[in-house]
């Protein structure tokens, strides 16, 4: 217990200053917000008592916006001004959006992350997060009676630095202030209290409404770890009702629906998976529209029959995850179940066979990211107790690299590095005289830079003109807790500097990453042959530089002979450069360098002979023993 | 419904009043905050408000608005040395649970 002082009146000092903070989870199909009351994480309802709030948005003509219920009840009505899912456009370009024909959006194509045209103006979906944001903080505000100091705000594993800045973005529109964005899983995980010592890897399955997610977690010493993510994002509790729904139709040989009873029959579906949660067997009943009567019981049975392709649609990233984080089925110790999804027994079921143990699940799935989020904020707004210091450690989804001669990419920090990060590499010029260096930032597995996605450029300028190779360019990768990435460059000699945080105008989709990942396994022998090329290439080129700047400066030491044959050897290697023969080109610079080295030695020669211009013998002895062998050389 | 001082207590109240130079009493109350909920107020006191309850106790007058007396109600304020700290502190028989730090709680 504390010892109190007296204060001045209305003075007097708030525990631990009053610091409100709140966790949300900003789902795809819903949002929740929690905060810690009681040193108990409870998630915050609405005026009637809704802890969820569907990730919905509403503009109406004269500015208005609705958020959550409201606007979802109007989805059908006004599908134009109503932007549902908007997290699958964050930080992404029009063209990384899949199906867009089928969205009912008005998506305006301008570079960087797409934007959607609504009646009340264009928005970004930035900004449609942002009122998301911003109701979730209004609720929080209203019930815990006061500002709030910060929010953790958590995001999928695999979002990549553009997603989480623009996530990030839309807290900040929102008027929050982020704590810290906290991976999903980790998320998940701390809401089991899988912080309080324990021990080892962990799973968490995460089947949302539209997404599945599966993350592996190493805690070791209060140290959270994501070995490795997988999923599908286009699998979710959606594809089961969907499922369900054509069993219907079958079932009760409907003739083509129009879309009021096909919605109809979407819900009766929805209602009869909830309901076989808990029982064995679910009655659909439902007058259509059309005058045709459906009344049919559907068992869990049949449900687990129609439906098995799908769960085992989950298995198989699950797998991959294992294999990715170099692990075994039984080398997992326990199983954390998030995503309403997951309350399906055949789900439950399925998990529990692949890890052979029975998952965690006596949390609310569609709460448990929410309330370790609130627990997270909690500590990081400075309301710890005693023993309460944990690290968050999370990884890099895909590697991070820079460009170098011949489109080749030097990875500097690699796919699953734990975060916070930082790498340093030198780097040099490649031309004499050099002042300035353009530096490319990518991400990506794959050897080639064409094949990785762009994330940045900027230029070093004012290196000090030294000869190729000399001046010496220390790049740092630095990427923050949050995952974002910040790359600065250094000349070493003369101190001048470059840096950019990079705020890429549009990221990566989970897609594309389990695209890329999948085509760097396929492609590896592939791009070791394409890189081995583009190395001998580069090699060639620089090789003909370097002679070709050294018949300019010492022309006069050769025979008209000696040139000619320099020249031609010359020729051929320029030509062998610009094919692909890898074995072609490396004999015509083995042929160039035989032809070059009376040269060379002349040249060797000619600049010793220079540095002891003037001198004499005796001082020559007397100089370090550098010059000495030199000398002896001469 | 008593609110009261220690000896101590009250000893060291009048030492800090007479410092300070002003003010009719003490102020004591509660407020929502904190991780356990309720939070203690110890403040000087200038003026009364109207729904204020007043208590004498060894010569200091103590004020407790109207709305905090129910979680105070029984409790004695006295001043202690722990450690190498001192200061007030609330013995309050209304508190079921306390965060770790002791500066809130719960009733």
């Amino acid at each position: 217990m504390a010892l109190l002082h007296i204060a001045e009146p209305g003075e007097s000092a708030a525990p631990h200053q009053h610091k409100l903070a709140v966790g949300i989870d900003l789902g795809t199909t819903n949002s929740l917000v929690a905060t810690v009351r009681s040193g108990l994480s409870v998630v915050l309802s609405d005026d009637l008592g809704r802890p969820l709030l569907p990730s919905v948005v509403r503009y109406h003509e004269d500015g208005g916006v609705d958020v959550g219920y409201e606007a979802q009840a109007e989805q059908a009505r006004d599908p134009r001004n109503t932007i549902v899912s908007v997290k699958r456009f964050m930080g992404r370009g029009v063209r990384d959006i899949a199906h867009r024909e089928s969205l009912p959006y008005d998506f305006e194509d301008v570079p960087g992350m797409v934007r959607l045209r609504t009646v009340a103006g264009v928005k970004s979906p930035v900004e449609v997060s942002a009122e998301i944001l911003r109701a979730l903080r209004q609720r929080a505000e209203h019930s815990l009676g006061g500002e709030l100091v910060g929010a953790v705000i958590t995001v999928p594993a695999y979002f990549d630095d553009a997603q989480r800045q623009a996530t990030k973005d839309a807290a900040k529109l929102a008027g929050l202030s982020v704590l810290r964005l906290l991976n999903e899983p980790t998320a998940a995980a701390i809401a089991y209290g899988l912080d309080n010592g324990a021990e080892g890897i962990y799973a968490v399955y995460d089947l949302g409404g539209g997404t599945f997610d599966i993350s592996i977690l190493k805690l070791s010493r209060g140290v959270f770890e994501v070995m490795s993510t997988g999923g599908d994002s286009a699998l979710g509790g959606d594809d089961f009702d969907q499922r369900i729904f054509c069993w219907i139709l079958e079932a009760a040989r409907l003739k083509p629906l129009s879309a009021e009873d096909a919605r109809l029959l979407l819900t009766c579906a929805r209602e009869a998976k909830e309901y076989l949660t808990n029982h064995g067997i679910a009655p659909i009943n439902a007058l259509l529209n059309s005058g045709e009567r459906v009344d049919l019981k559907l068992t869990t049975e049949v449900f687990t029959e129609i439906t098995r392709t799908l769960v085992a649609k989950t298995i198989k990233p699950v797998r991959k995850a294992l294999r990715d984080a170099g692990l075994s089925v039984s080398e997992v110790k326990g199983v954390v179940m998030v995503g309403g999804a997951t309350r399906m027994p055949q789900i439950q079921h399925a998990v529990g066979e692949f890890f052979n143990q029975e998952p965690l699940n006596n949390l609310d799935p569609d709460k448990v990211v929410a309330l370790g989020a609130a627990t997270q904020a909690n500590l990081l707004a400075g309301n710890r107790g005693a023993g309460d210091d944990w690290l968050l450690l999370d990884v890099i989804p895909l590697s991070l690299g820079l460009e170098t001669m011949g489109g080749l990419v030097e990875k500097l920090i690699p796919r699953n590095a734990t975060i916070p990060v930082a790498r340093a590499q030198e780097f040099t010029t490649f031309r004499d005289g050099q002042t300035a260096m353009a530096l490319h930032v990518v991400q990506g597995e794959r050897e080639l830079v064409s094949d990785c996605r762009s994330l940045a450029r900027f230029e070093l300028r004012g290196i000090p003109p030294m000869v190729a190779g000399a001046a010496r360019i220390r790049v740092t990768f630095q990427v923050d807790a949050d995952g974002l990435l910040a790359v600065t460059a250094r000349e070493q000699t003369s101190g001048v500097e470059a840096s950019i945080t990079v705020k890429p105008s549009y990221g990566l989709s989970d897609d594309e990453i389990a695209n890329m990942l999948k085509d760097s396994m396929a492609h590896s022998k592939d791009d070791a042959v394409r890189r081995a090329l583009k190395e001998t290439q580069v090699e060639a080129q620089r090789l003909i530089e370097a002679v070709q700047s050294a018949l300019k400066s010492d022309r006069d030491l050769l025979t008209d002979e000696q040139y000619a044959l320099i020249e031609t050897a010359v020729t051929r290697l320029q030509t062998a450069a610009l094919g692909d023969d890898r074995r072609q080109i490396s004999q015509a610079m083995n042929d160039l360098e035989a032809e070059t080295r009376t040269f060379a030695a002349q040249r060797m020669d000619k600049t010793i002979s220079k540095a002891m211009a003037g001198r004499r013998i005796e001082d020559l002895a007397g100089d370090e023993t550098g010059s000495e062998k030199t000398g002896e050389h001469a | 419904m008593a609110v009261t001082l220690s000896e101590n207590a009250a000893k060291h109240v009048a030492k800090y009043m007479q410092k300070r130079g002003k003010g009719i009493g003490l102020r004591l109350g509660v407020r929502t905050s904190g991780c356990s909920g309720v939070a203690y107020k110890l403040e000087f006191a200038d003026v009364a408000e109207p729904d204020d309850v007043e208590f004498e106790s060894h010569g200091v007058k103590v004020l407790v608005d109207a709305k905090s007396l129910p979680y105070l109600d029984g409790t004695e304020l006295d001043y202690t040395r722990e450690g190498l700290s001192e200061g007030f502190k609330f013995n309050n028989p209304n508190v079921k649970d306390a965060c770790g730090c002791g500066e809130s709680f719960s009733v």
